[in-house]
């Protein structure tokens, strides 16, 4: 079974006060650490485990600048046979730009499965996995959580909301958004970063790929980041439970949330 | 002149922290509080590859550089140093082994460390013999092709974990040479004789095994020397020369801890009204503090470097030693004060890393020796 992963490299945000460039239009970037995203983590170590029992290759790719390989580089490492890194030189990126872009590398690579994160831990559209398989015309699943093949076609978990699990069964070629949880990514061992070093990492430049100019055009744009203004309401309630309970339903009951 | 690591230095980097992120990080307060470790971390840790990368490929090991080694060690120490510890000093001896060692001691020894199958340890201190190890009286005598070994010796690392030690014995005692009367021997701890008493109630680095062992009349084979017999102080100086590089690291490593806690605390904490990053004495503390680890940082990793290029300086390697030691203590001391009345109880990091940080400035040659060093080679000729 043959595979290919999206990767992606992203800020390390929770521990951080972010700060917005002054154009308004970013969230400044230099002075934050980086690494994989975390789903995309989960992604990868799938695919590793699907070709250590099935057999076949695992190829990864990202859409980046050259520090990005660092994250190919893990993929490597983890397991992945060759990785693919798409520099974008000066593009505006948004999920429509990135998801053809991905399209057009992985029409070139033999696939049986295409797997992506469910999300990016940046800006967390979460579009692009869904995009993708549109632009590949591949049966696509959202935010699965078991994935067990069988000869054609791989039987799925998919988490749907308020904790409800959907058991589908999809055909190859498919594509399929992986969520956090799905399994227990490995570590990144000495070895493999020994026999990373010897696997092909190939670099493609965006006008190699031949998309046009409706392709390379956003269908995002941002118009301004900021930060969330500082609101006042917020109400600390003290006393026993049996206390704060009462005081819960009363003010429930003033907003007119419940009668 | 370029001091980037190579990509393949930093994906090292990375890979040891987020191990240590992910095994060390929950059960360092337990295990300190309980001087306990538990063993299967580090043949985790030897299963990833990331325990004695500096011994040859030939003998398992990956056949990085001490500068590797050096790495792993810093990041490892960043997240705990007791736990560091245990570890990556399941391999203290191999060095000595690697230089010194013969082809079949190398071929039997040095693999199963790789393999996590066995921990090797070096006993040198003894209870009257510390910095000055040609004052050590544990005795190897010949008797036919057996030495036999009697003393005691101190503070020795992995004492009751090790499969076998590297012994600093006296074995010509009335030569006129202090420097020629010691010779060391590879000692299987399950030999007759053998005893190891775990020691307790250490200030830090308590995850890791520390012992009083003693020998009586422990029979080895002949062929356990290690080297030439009378050069025993020679090799030493020679395994300190590789060995004082990771302590360099471990002080870097628990000196990042130290600025970690410390710029976590002080952005959250307020006083006056205001975080305490934003009085200019926090902010000249961390200033320092970043710089001085920058210093320790490139220090050592020049002696490693040197040392890996087959360029030992042995003058460079002790000023990285006492110096990354001196500010391993000096950033705990600073961390552990801006936390204040927090900083004094365990529940609190910085803590075990104020206790934890003084064994740098005395392990492996106290920092008077290693100034005894510095000194020696300017005032030479």
């Amino acid at each position: 079974m043959d595979i290919v992963v999206c990767v992606k490299r992203v800020p390390l945000t929770q521990e951080v006060d972010l700060e917005i460039d002054p154009q308004k239009k970013e969230v400044r970037k230099d002075m934050l650490a980086y690494s994989i995203n975390e789903w995309d983590n989960y992604a990868i170590e799938e695919a590793v485990l699907l070709k250590e029992k099935f057999g076949g290759d695992v190829t990864a790719v990202t859409v980046g600048v050259e520090d990005d390989e660092e994250v190919l580089r893990r993929c490597l490492a983890m397991g992945a046979d060759r990785a693919i890194r798409v520099e974008p030189g000066d593009l505006s990126l948004d999920p429509f730009v990135i998801s053809r872009i991905l399209a057009e590398v992985i029409k070139g690579v033999k696939h049986d499965l295409v797997l992506t994160g469910v999300q990016a831990d940046d800006v967390n559209d979460g579009a692009v996995g869904t995009m993708l398989a549109e632009h590949l015309g591949l049966n696509h699943a959202a935010v699965v959580t078991r994935v067990e093949p069988e000869g054609n076609e791989a039987t799925i978990h998919i988490e749907l909301e308020g904790g409800t699990d959907e058991v589908s069964k999809i055909k190859f070629p498919a594509l399929l958004s992986i969520q956090t949880g799905i399994n227990e990514p490995r570590y990144v061992s000495i070895m493999g970063i020994r026999k990373a070093a010897k696997k092909e990492l190939k670099v493609v430049k965006v006008e190699e790929l031949g998309l046009s100019e409706d392709d390379l055009t956003p269908w995002v744009s941002v118009d301004e980041v900021f930060l969330p203004p500082e609101t006042e309401g917020a109400e600390i309630i003290e006393g026993d439970p049996g206390t704060v309970a009462e005081e819960i339903l009363r003010i429930i009951k003033e907003k007119g949330v419940s009668t | 002149m370029d001091f980037t690591l190579s990509k393949e230095q930093i994906d090292i980097q990375k890979a040891a922290r987020e191990f240590a992120l992910g095994e060390f990080s929950e059960k360092a307060q337990e295990f300190d509080r309980n001087e306990t470790f538990d063993p299967q971390i580090w043949k985790k840790a030897c299963d990833l590859g990331f325990v004695g990368v500096f011994i040859d490929e030939a003998y398992g090991g990956a056949g990085l550089g001490l500068l590797e080694h050096c790495l792993i060690t810093e990041e490892f120490w960043a997240v705990d140093a007791g736990m560091g510890n245990a570890v990556l000093t399941t391999t203290f001896g191999a060095e000595l082994l690697g230089l010194f060692g013969t082809e079949e001691q190398k071929k039997k020894y040095l693999p199963p460390l790789v393999e996590g199958k066995a921990v090797i340890g070096t006993a040198i201190t003894e209870p009257d013999a510390g910095s000055d190890v040609t004052c050590a009286v544990t005795s190897a005598e010949k008797d036919d092709d057996e030495y036999v070994i009697n003393g005691s010796k101190m503070f020795i690392t992995n004492g009751t974990r090790a499969n076998y030690l590297n012994v600093f014995c006296l074995t010509d005692p009335d030569n006129p040479d202090r420097h020629k009367r010691h010779s060391f021997f590879i000692v299987e701890t399950d030999r007759p004789g053998f005893e190891a008493t775990k020691i307790h109630g250490k200030l830090g680095i308590r995850a890791n095994d520390t012992a009083e062992i003693s020998f009586s009349n422990v029979r080895i084979p002949a062929s356990n020397l290690i080297g030439q017999e009378g050069n025993g102080f020679k090799e030493l100086m020679n395994f300190f020369n590789m060995t004082r590089l990771h302590i360099c690291a471990q002080a870097v490593g628990i000196a990042r801890a130290a600025l970690e806690e410390s710029i976590a605390h002080i952005k959250k904490r307020h006083q006056f009204g205001a975080p305490l990053a934003s009085f200019q004495v926090n902010q000249f503390k961390v200033a320092e503090m970043a710089t001085m680890i920058r210093a320790a940082r490139n220090l050592y990793y020049e002696a490693a470097w040197l040392t890996d290029n087959g360029k030992m300086d042995h003058a460079l390697t002790a000023m990285a030693k006492w110096f990354s030691g001196q500010i391993a203590v000096k950033c705990a001391d600073e961390a552990l004060q801006m936390h204040g009345g927090y900083g004094y109880i365990d529940e609190y990091k910085v803590q075990r890393i104020y206790r934890d940080a003084k064994i740098v400035e005395i392990y492996e040659g106290t920092k008077e020796i290693e100034k005894l060093i510095v000194a020696r080679s300017l005032l030479r000729g």
